[in-house]
């Protein structure tokens, strides 16, 4: 209900909330909703618009959907003898493929430690109340990458190897999403670094570096590690697709990246680096206890919102043949077995279920962080 | 300023040379040269290696080959004997089809929905606020797809298209339209149309030199209204309708007259208007509501009407921080079409790195040549943005 006091067009009649002592449905919906002849039709107007998007949506998710079944003709119109919305069973059958891809059923377990391990230390990562942040961070970045790429991959410590082409679903779509973003901020930070410096060389390579990630299209790029990436190396030496992949998302991200700590570190005064100089610390110390500590902090909003972008774009690497959520479920319509009118709408209700909670989660904790950063704004 | 490494001197005596931060700073430099240097010797080297174990031609010559597949929509006369190079200028030209149209109409939601979103009606601004998360926390990809499988997949064949008032029709092969039949003195309507455009162009100017002489306006509409709209409507009539609407009609199993639009065309269209739409409408509402208050309370203070306060002071100022990422967003919908790759709507893309790469195995030079036309288009909107940035700045102050 803040909206009448953003409303920088001015004042509108009944558009200021009086404060009522007693809250009145009509009061309030004759201030807000029916206050103008044009805001009555208006109201109207959107509230058919709600109701033609959101009955229908109900009706297909919950209320006609098939909860049980075993194949496709568990989901068809003239089985049931109704009208047929969502085939829930359709997901059933496929969730361990959407979620794990083919990775062995004995193994899955690895799996899903290596989640729980990085959401153990991901979420006290997040919450600044909580203490040992720099301990905290070495885990998440240095540690973690090396204890999952052990879980995952296997092939020591009595593991079983798992290959990388057995991988897929929300398992790549995560593992090219986290790889991108841990791997994206070291060379992000050293890439703004960079283009600051007052060595022209160094400001020049980093500039066409950002520049040129920044102006093509991730599909390109993923193209590039594809087809282009192996001819610049040695005959012989053969990279594993999904590697490649995880390469060319992390440089492209690097570059993003690069410009969010940039702007971090514009934001910090110039008194803070002429006083880490007055101490006597040199450019490396100078970076790291004093300026990136602050700058760093103040782009959290700006590292999720990318993550954001970064973990959406995951979706792309389906276009050269790596199975993600979204392509293990294009694979998934393909089945015969679960070929009902239904069953495509099913899957994409499902994906589009994952894909929102992730991403609007992190765009609340993004709001969220930049509140609390610069309070006096709002 | 000083380079900061420069601020711990070096310990007079030390004969360290790496202490000596003029030094240190060329050894860096050149340490970093000679690296990208060598690393982009040995990538040569190697390409150079691996090109000639596995045979792959090397240059541009293979744009003068002939493809030898065909293309489902074409902007320009093509054929199957027609050359890579051509392939090259009808998928730039479909993916410049896609990215125009879809930058202007997704201008059109992100505006209508921005405003909305700060709407005094609750309602309605709740409504535009759901629409905007839903929106952009769901992959392009993901909405691309689901339009071209889940909702246009789905649509009956032509024989039982959906039809809108009898004129257009929507069915799994397309949507069709109307399209517009030009006969004889058809230019005499156009270059009448173009008069209009013209003299209502040169009395937008006197009306401004009026204003700055005298303070006051022309008033213009009416003669606008008559220019724009009456003028070409009159020369219509007076030449016999030589301009008529050519309705699409159903013919054994396909449709014929009418302009059609692939279903692949639609889906990304529909997908990148929604997607961008979204980001539009934030940056419309972020620049409004950047506008302060007092701004608008001034200038209802000087006695300026509603209207005339958000027409001379709000959106000017708004539109200094609106039009900035709204470029880069209109950049992003233009490297966005690139995912049409992923229905087999033949853009730029698909029918060169997809197709192209497959059949000539040239990656280097086409990826190189895809990635430089993207590139250019960046630099341009950057470019173009800078220049705009600086003019709005010289205007600030």
């Amino acid at each position: 209900m803040v909206n009448p006091n953003l409303d920088p067009r001015g004042y509108q009649p009944g558009g200021v909330p009086s404060r009522e002592r007693r809250f009145r449905v009509t009061t309030w919906a004759r201030a807000n909703l029916f206050n103008s002849w044009l805001n009555a039709v208006l109201t109207l107007a959107t509230l058919w618009l709600i109701w033609t998007v959101c009955w229908p949506l109900l009706k297909f998710l919950l209320i006609d959907a098939v909860w049980d079944g075993a194949s496709r003709v568990d989901c068809l119109a003239d089985r049931v003898g109704r009208d047929v919305g969502a085939c829930w069973p359709f997901i059933g059958a496929k969730l361990p493929q959407l979620l794990y891809g083919f990775y062995p059923i004995n193994e899955q377990w690895r799996v899903n430690l290596t989640a729980a391990l990085g959401l153990g230390l991901l979420v006290p990562l997040l919450m600044p109340s909580l203490p040992y942040k720099t301990a905290n961070a070495i885990l998440f970045f240095g540690v973690y990458p090396v204890v999952g790429f052990v879980l995952l991959v296997g092939g020591m410590l009595g593991l079983e190897h798992v290959e990388t082409r057995l991988w897929g679903g929300l398992l790549v779509t995560l593992v090219i999403a986290v790889t991108g973003i841990v791997g994206s901020l070291p060379l992000g930070i050293l890439l703004a670094l960079g283009r600051r410096s007052e060595m022209p060389a160094v400001r020049g390579v980093s500039i066409i570096f950002i520049e040129f990630w920044r102006g093509v299209p991730l599909i390109t790029v993923l193209f590039f590690a594809t087809y282009m990436l192996p001819l610049f190396l040695p005959a012989g030496w053969a990279i594993n697709p999904l590697l490649r992949v995880m390469i060319g998302v992390m440089l492209f991200a690097a570059a993003y990246m690069a410009e969010v700590v940039r702007g971090g570190l514009q934001a910090i005064p110039r008194a803070q680096y002429e006083a880490a100089q007055a101490l006597g610390l040199g450019y490396w110390r100078m970076m790291g206890l004093v300026i990136l500590p602050q700058a760093l902090k103040l782009v959290i909003p700006g590292i999720v919102n990318n993550f954001i972008g970064l973990f959406k774009d995951t979706t792309l690497v389906l276009i050269v043949a790596i199975f993600d959520l979204l392509g293990q479920l294009r694979a998934a319509f393909s089945d015969p077995n679960w070929a009902a009118p239904t069953t495509v709408a099913t899957g994409f209700a499902f994906a589009g279920i994952i894909y929102f909670c992730f991403c609007f989660g992190m765009s609340r904790y993004a709001l969220w962080m930049e509140r609390r950063l610069n309070p006096a704004d709002r | 300023m000083t380079e900061p490494g420069k601020a711990a001197p070096a310990a007079p005596g030390r004969a360290m040379p790496l202490a000596d931060p003029r030094f240190r700073s060329i050894f860096f430099q050149t340490v970093l040269i000679v690296t990208v240097l060598a690393a982009g010797y040995v990538a040569v080297i190697n390409a150079d290696a691996n090109l000639r174990a596995q045979r792959i031609a090397t240059g541009l010559g293979f744009l003068d080959h002939p493809a030898g597949f065909g293309i489902n929509q074409t902007l320009i006369a093509y054929s199957e004997a027609d050359s890579y190079g051509r392939v090259f200028v009808v998928g730039l030209l479909n993916t410049l089809l896609v990215s125009v149209i879809g930058i202007v109409l997704a201008t059109i939601v992100g505006f209508v929905v921005g405003i909305a979103r700060l709407s005094s009606n609750w309602l309605i601004a709740r409504a535009a606020g759901a629409y905007v998360e839903v929106m952009r926390n769901l992959p392009l990809l993901f909405q691309i797809l689901f339009w071209y499988l889940a909702v246009l997949g789905t649509l009956p064949s032509p024989r039982q298209s959906l039809s809108i008032a009898d004129s257009i029709f929507i069915s799994n092969r397309g949507i069709i339209v109307p399209s517009f039949a030009f006969g004889d003195g058809a230019e005499i309507v156009l270059a009448a149309l173009m008069l209009g455009i013209g003299a209502t162009a040169a009395l937008g100017m006197l009306s401004r030199h009026r204003r700055r002489a005298t303070g006051r306006p022309l008033t213009l509409w009416w003669a606008a209204v008559l220019l724009l709209v009456g003028l070409p409507l009159a020369v219509l009539a007076a030449t016999d309708f030589p301009i008529g609407i050519e309705r699409p009609v159903l013919r054994g199993f396909n449709f014929v007259g009418g302009v059609r639009m692939l279903p692949e065309f639609a889906a990304l269209l529909i997908a990148l208007v929604t997607y961008t739409g979204a980001f539009i409408a934030e940056i419309v509402r972020a620049g409004i509501l950047s506008v302060h208050r007092s701004q608008t309370e001034a200038a209802y203070a000087l006695g300026l009407t509603r209207g005339l306060a958000l027409r001379l002071i709000v959106v000017p100022q708004a539109l200094r921080l609106i039009v900035p990422p709204l470029t880069s967003q209109y950049l992003n919908l233009t490297k966005n079409s690139s995912l049409a790759v992923a229905i087999g709507y033949p853009d730029l893309f698909a029918v060169f790195a997809g197709t192209t790469l497959n059949q000539t195995g040239q990656a280097i030079e086409i990826i190189a040549i895809t990635m430089a036309i993207y590139l250019l288009l960046s630099l341009t909107t950057s470019a173009l943005m800078n220049w705009y940035n600086a003019r709005m700045r010289l205007a600030e102050r």
